[in-house]
């Protein structure tokens, strides 16, 4: 497990009396697209807050590239390459989409106070890099105007933006929450070739994501959650075919029609 | 210098270092707005600049850069003290906390021998002028400018429009909390220091929450798009009540009914202009 890039052990989150996320372990490998999927009230979100720091959990451990990070602000897990985007886009809608990207690169691009008020050449430099590198990612997503303000920009557009901005930021690991919520199915399907073109980049994904067809063609392993618990995990194929996913889904009684069927072919 | 604008300066004078004095304090409030943090504790840095400076000029005789040094250096220490646990949390709390500083600080002057008690300070010799007033607001300005136009401005308009998303960017959000209010302070406090050393005399009432809530439409009627918007709320607010004299008693109502109708249908402010963030072309 030495190369792994994201382990939870045990973890554990409680509100009051209600455990959100109970004794959740499961990890991710590097290099690979890993699903978290599971009906709503599962725990997915709550899960995603805790890995990305905007919550805290109330037992067990996080690690992340080797280190525990369990006490760690969600900007410090950033900075150490941790990226994310969120259900509801959480744009900076009065910015450019490029100035959206380059705050994106926050963590990297250098320039403190006096280098900014002196207007060192070393900083202008560095500013124009960004500018360029900002350009290449807006076109990799696949966005023409750089100087488009992104709070105009149409929703599926926004999307890709958010997930340039937190391309920016070079994350060892990137989780996208429902990336594919409220796309129509071309948008879904232009959404998919696009994560299919950062897998081939080599980045590493976690993804919550409620479209099935979008899961089982992108992901290669899945973790499944169901009243905050880990059921299954695997492969689509296997997940796909675990009873207890069907159950949760469907119900007991469709999971037991389904096997009956299953019996008499 | 001809004739005539010889008599206008001196006529108008307070009006103009007014300008000048409220600029630097209207920016002062910029910082904390800019980040997306409230404080309404401007009026009370400036205070604490404003007696820190009087007392060393009266009591101490210091030489002026230093009595401008220390008008700066006092409420920035009293930022950090107010700023450290406040601004772990996000919301309010600054602007209570903020309140309250005004409010025990308005009473510690009223009640302190050191500091001339309701009475205040009187005899400031007039140091300050228009050079280091406007030399100061122009500099201010020009730092602004460039910091917004670098990483440093984008993290702080990131923290704005959503303090959340900024911090999954790696933005160490605390920090930039605490400078932004250490630096508001430190405006603030010159202000306060250019305020007693033009108007020789300085009582408790003038830092009190009206220069507060006065402070904070400069910024709100001018606009946080860029560093000039409250600078052209300053210009608007310090030169209406003058324009409206010949109203006489109805002065104040229309001074009120502007500032309403310029909030309500110019939410970006007279200046909505959005400054760049970028720090080079490319």
């Amino acid at each position: 497990m030495s190369g792994t890039i994201l382990a939870l052990e045990n973890v554990t989150v409680r509100f009051g009396g209600l455990a959100a996320v109970e004794a959740v372990s499961f990890h991710v490998e590097p290099q690979t697209v890993h699903g978290l999927i599971g009906p709503n009230g599962a725990g997915k979100t709550t899960a995603f807050n805790l890995i990305s720091g905007l919550g805290h959990q109330s037992d067990g451990h996080i690690r992340f590239d080797g280190e525990r990070i369990d006490d760690w602000p969600s900007w410090r897990r950033a900075q150490r390459g941790l990226g994310r985007t969120f259900q509801n886009i959480r744009m900076f809608g009065e910015m450019t989409a490029l100035e959206n990207v380059l705050a994106g690169m926050h963590a990297h691009v250098g320039g403190g106070l006096g280098a900014a008020l002196l207007r060192l050449q070393s900083f202008r430099a560095a500013e124009r890099a960004a500018i360029l590198k900002a350009r290449e990612i807006l076109a990799f997503v696949g966005l023409a105007d750089p100087s488009a303000r992104a709070g105009n920009l149409p929703y599926g557009d926004q999307r890709r933006l958010e997930i340039a901005r937190a391309l920016a930021s070079d994350p060892k690991l990137m989780l996208l929450d429902e990336p594919a919520a409220g796309m129509n199915p071309s948008e879904t399907s232009g959404l998919i070739e696009l994560l299919l073109r950062l897998k081939a980049r080599g980045v590493t994904l976690l993804l919550v994501e409620h479209d099935m067809h979008f899961i089982m063609h992108l992901c290669d392993r899945i973790t499944v959650l169901n009243f905050g618990r880990k059921i299954a995990e695997g492969t689509p194929l296997e997940v796909r075919s675990d009873p207890k996913v069907i159950e949760a889904y469907l119900g007991t009684k469709v999971a037991e029609r389904l096997e009956a069927g299953a019996r008499v072919r | 210098m001809p004739a005539f604008l010889d008599d206008f300066l001196f006529s108008y004078q307070s009006l103009i270092y007014s300008l000048g004095i409220n600029g630097l304090l209207a920016l002062s409030m910029y910082v904390v707005l800019a980040i997306g943090q409230l404080s309404l504790g401007q009026a009370a840095f400036m205070g604490l600049g404003a007696y820190t400076s009087a007392l060393l000029t009266l009591k101490v005789g210091a030489p002026f850069p230093i009595v401008l040094l220390a008008a700066m250096a006092v409420p920035a220490l009293a930022a950090l003290i107010i700023g450290a646990p406040t601004l772990r949390l996000s919301g309010v709390y600054l602007a209570l906390a903020t309140i309250g500083l005004g409010e025990v600080l308005r009473i510690a002057f009223v009640n302190s021998e050191l500091t001339g008690g309701a009475l205040g300070l009187s005899g400031i010799p007039e140091k300050a002028g228009y050079t280091i007033i406007f030399g100061s607001l122009a500099l201010a300005l020009i730092a602004f400018v460039l910091v917004s136009r670098s990483r440093i401005g984008r993290a702080m308009e990131a923290m704005r429009e959503d303090e959340v998303a900024a911090g999954m960017l790696g933005v160490d959000l605390p920090r930039y909390r605490i400078s932004a209010l250490v630096v508001s302070a430190m405006l603030a406090g010159l202000a306060g220091a250019f305020n007693a050393h033009v108007s020789s005399f300085i009582s408790p009432n003038d830092y009190g929450f009206d220069a507060a809530v006065t402070i904070l439409s400069f910024a709100l009627l001018g606009g946080i798009g860029s560093p000039f918007g409250p600078v052209v709320g300053v210009v608007i607010l310090t030169l209406l009540p003058e324009v409206l004299r010949p109203l006489h008693d109805f002065r104040l109502v229309f001074n009120g009914l502007i500032i309403v109708i310029a909030v309500l249908f110019m939410p970006h402010g007279l200046l909505p202009w959005r400054i760049g963030r970028t720090g080079a072309r490319a």
